[in-house]
């Protein structure tokens, strides 16, 4: 059975959020960037965070996965204070992919994916076979397995961003949480990405990520949390979030919102000043049949 | 049955029992080649001299087997010298590819980060300013650990101007290079403003060199190594995620402030000690990392390696100058004539490959 609250938001079974912030203020010395948010992940499907630039997105990813100490409030990950875990054992429950990392010059994938495990492991025990056998898996399963001898740095950008999402996986943690893992790639390895996303999101983990293109968020997620200035404007499926109303209002933005032609998630079609047909341009106007 | 031998597409391992490491041939194969190397320098050091030895002498000596003559010549008259190449080259290795690491950028070596500069500058200061008080200074402490503390006190003067909500490579090198000025402006102040006979003193200290050693001077510094290199050691692996940066660092459960700040710490007192006990021999920190990531195809400076490389290159640097070549130089001179060219010589095949 699933519960559902007024938010819309599916719940597992016992209807608790892996992660949740509650009324968390966050800044950058005397500058807030989130102020008394709160937001609930829905456990076992992909949440992406959106909104216009520097509405504090990425801030709220860093806040859950306790990059960085809310002023006030709290970030609870399986009913403790983020805070009072140890970064270790946060680190065996929630992988993070930050923004555009970067590897050292030379360094070979297997080798940054074995790093990975580094919160299973010790000074003593550095490679244990359970370890090879969870880094072999996470290499097959972002199909980057026959890179394993590159060095990173001759990958393409697709690659190189499912190398790190491999690493991530190898961290052996069931909750994901992705700072725009499409940056700077072009839109058939964005596809090839987000396609991965979604297998991950399949075999059961938790998925939260930050994008920027309003389409391939509204395609690939189940739960899209709108931010602007630093608070949540609406959370809760594509079908429901997505409207021409709220794009207005969260991004300024005059478009109008269709059907997706191939898939089951509204399609955004931004209306600029040029370029649009006459009579074409009332985001009101009655779509085409 | 038709079984083909699959490569396993990742690392091989050691594994006894709870206990297991990354096997990486390579990387150990080149370390015990250059440990051997070193050690064969060392000794032909030792029996290098106005007293010529043979190398079976040294070795037998060494482990305890040597004649009573020998064992003069060789403990007490030359092995403190040799020692200190060693020591002092290995420190070096390390403190440079801690700094390098941490910077992730080669130019990071102590002598940018200020803690050479600094160092020179006290010590420069004590031998030329005459006085009551300065002089009461060198007597009681002694110039290797007020150099010491000179280097210390600049590279941690350069870690608190560079921290602006953690450290940032390129900024520290920037304010290293700012603050190693200012050391260089009141080293080269003091040696206008002294006397003539005070100058020669501090320019001999200061182009580094280890003629002279005495066990006083080494056993210190041997120490200080050793126990510096446990610390590194026990936090080297802790390290390892920060490579990649402070936010995956982070996400892998890594509290990278803390273990930067030690290990940074470690690197500027290993190099406080190598300067305290040969003078600023320069190069032999930013040299050995690169030449140590290179000859074991490491991504990263590997610590021991490059420790070994650096004692290696000292040593050897020390034994050329001695009898290499006509005039007796300090070892200083020699690291800087042949460490610079080898390190182009490495970029330039890389780049060209």
């Amino acid at each position: 059975m699933v519960a559902q609250d007024i938010t819309g938001i599916q719940y597992g079974a016992d209807g608790v959020p892996r992660l949740a912030a509650r009324g968390v203020t966050v800044g950058y010395g005397d500058r807030t960037v989130i102020d008394a948010l709160d937001v609930a992940i829905p456990p076992g499907v992909v949440t992406t965070i959106i909104g216009p630039n520097g509405c504090g997105k990425s801030t709220l990813l860093r806040t859950l996965s306790r990059l960085l100490k809310p002023a006030r409030g709290s970030v609870v990950l399986d009913g403790e204070d983020i805070v009072r875990l140890r970064t270790r054992d946060v680190a065996k429950k929630l992988g993070l992919l930050p923004q555009s990392p970067v590897a050292p010059e030379g360094l070979t994938v297997a080798d940054l994916v074995a790093r990975g495990r580094h919160p299973h492991q010790g000074w003593l025990r550095q490679w244990s076979s359970d370890d090879a056998s969870v880094v072999e898996r996470a290499l097959a399963m972002t199909g980057v397995a026959d890179l394993a001898d590159r060095p990173v740095d001759s990958l393409s950008g697709g690659q190189r961003q499912r190398v790190w999402i491999s690493m991530t996986l190898a961290q052996g943690t069931d909750l994901l949480l992705l700072d725009e893992p499409t940056t700077y790639l072009d839109l058939a390895h964005a596809i090839d990405v987000l396609d991965l996303v979604d297998d991950l999101h399949e075999s059961g983990r938790t998925v939260v990520m930050v994008l920027h293109d309003l389409n391939l968020a509204a395609r690939y997620s189940d739960n899209l949390v709108v931010m602007q200035a630093g608070s949540v404007l609406a959370q809760g499926h594509p079908r429901d979030v997505v409207t021409a109303e709220l794009l207005d209002e969260a991004f300024g933005l005059r478009a109008r919102v269709i059907d997706d032609p191939v898939g089951d998630r509204p399609l955004i079609v931004p209306i600029g000043r040029t370029h649009v047909v006459p009579g074409q341009g009332s985001r009101t106007g009655t779509p085409s049949t | 049955m038709n079984e083909t031998v699959v490569k396993r597409p990742v690392a091989p391992g050691v594994r006894l029992g709870g206990v297991s490491f990354v096997w990486r041939p390579r990387l150990v194969l080149v370390t015990l080649l250059l440990a051997a190397a070193a050690f064969l320098v060392f000794c032909l050091s030792i029996a290098v001299g106005d007293f010529p030895l043979g190398l079976s002498q040294v070795i037998a000596t060494l482990f305890g087997r040597g004649e009573r003559v020998d064992q003069f010549v060789i403990m007490d008259l030359r092995m403190p010298r040799a020692l200190a190449g060693l020591v002092v080259g290995f420190a070096l290795g390390v403190s440079g590819a801690i700094t390098q690491s941490i910077a992730r950028n080669p130019l990071a070596s102590p002598d940018i980060l200020g803690i050479t500069g600094g160092a020179s500058a006290v010590s420069v200061f004590l031998v030329t300013v005459s006085g009551g008080a300065t002089t009461a200074i060198v007597s009681s402490v002694g110039l290797p650990a007020a150099a010491l503390a000179g280097g210390l006190g600049t590279g941690l003067l350069v870690y608190f101007l560079a921290w602006r909500q953690g450290v940032d490579g390129f900024r520290l090198i920037l304010i290293g290079i700012s603050v190693s000025a200012v050391t260089e402006a009141v080293t080269t102040w003091l040696l206008a403003t002294a006397d003539i006979r005070d100058v020669a003193r501090a320019q001999a200290w200061l182009v580094g060199s280890l003629d002279n050693r005495s066990w006083g001077e080494v056993r210190p510094a041997l120490w200080g190594t050793l126990a510096l290199m446990a610390v590194v050691a026990c936090v080297a692996f802790q390290f390892k995620p920060l490579h990649f940066g402070d936010d995956v660092a982070a996400g892998l459960g890594v509290r990278y402030a803390l273990v930067r700040a030690v290990l940074l710490l470690c690197a500027v007192l290993l190099a406080g000690v190598a300067v305290s006990a040969a003078g600023p021999v320069p190069f032999v920190a930013m040299v050995a990392p690169q030449v140590a990531m290179r000859l074991t195809k490491s991504p990263t400076p590997p610590m021991v390696a490059a420790g070994t490389v650096g004692a290696l290159l000292l040593i050897g640097a020390d034994l050329v100058a001695r009898t290499a070549l006509p005039i007796t130089l300090p070892v200083g001179v020699v690291t800087a004539a042949f460490g610079g060219p080898f390190l182009v010589y490495l970029l330039v095949r890389a780049n060209r490959r």
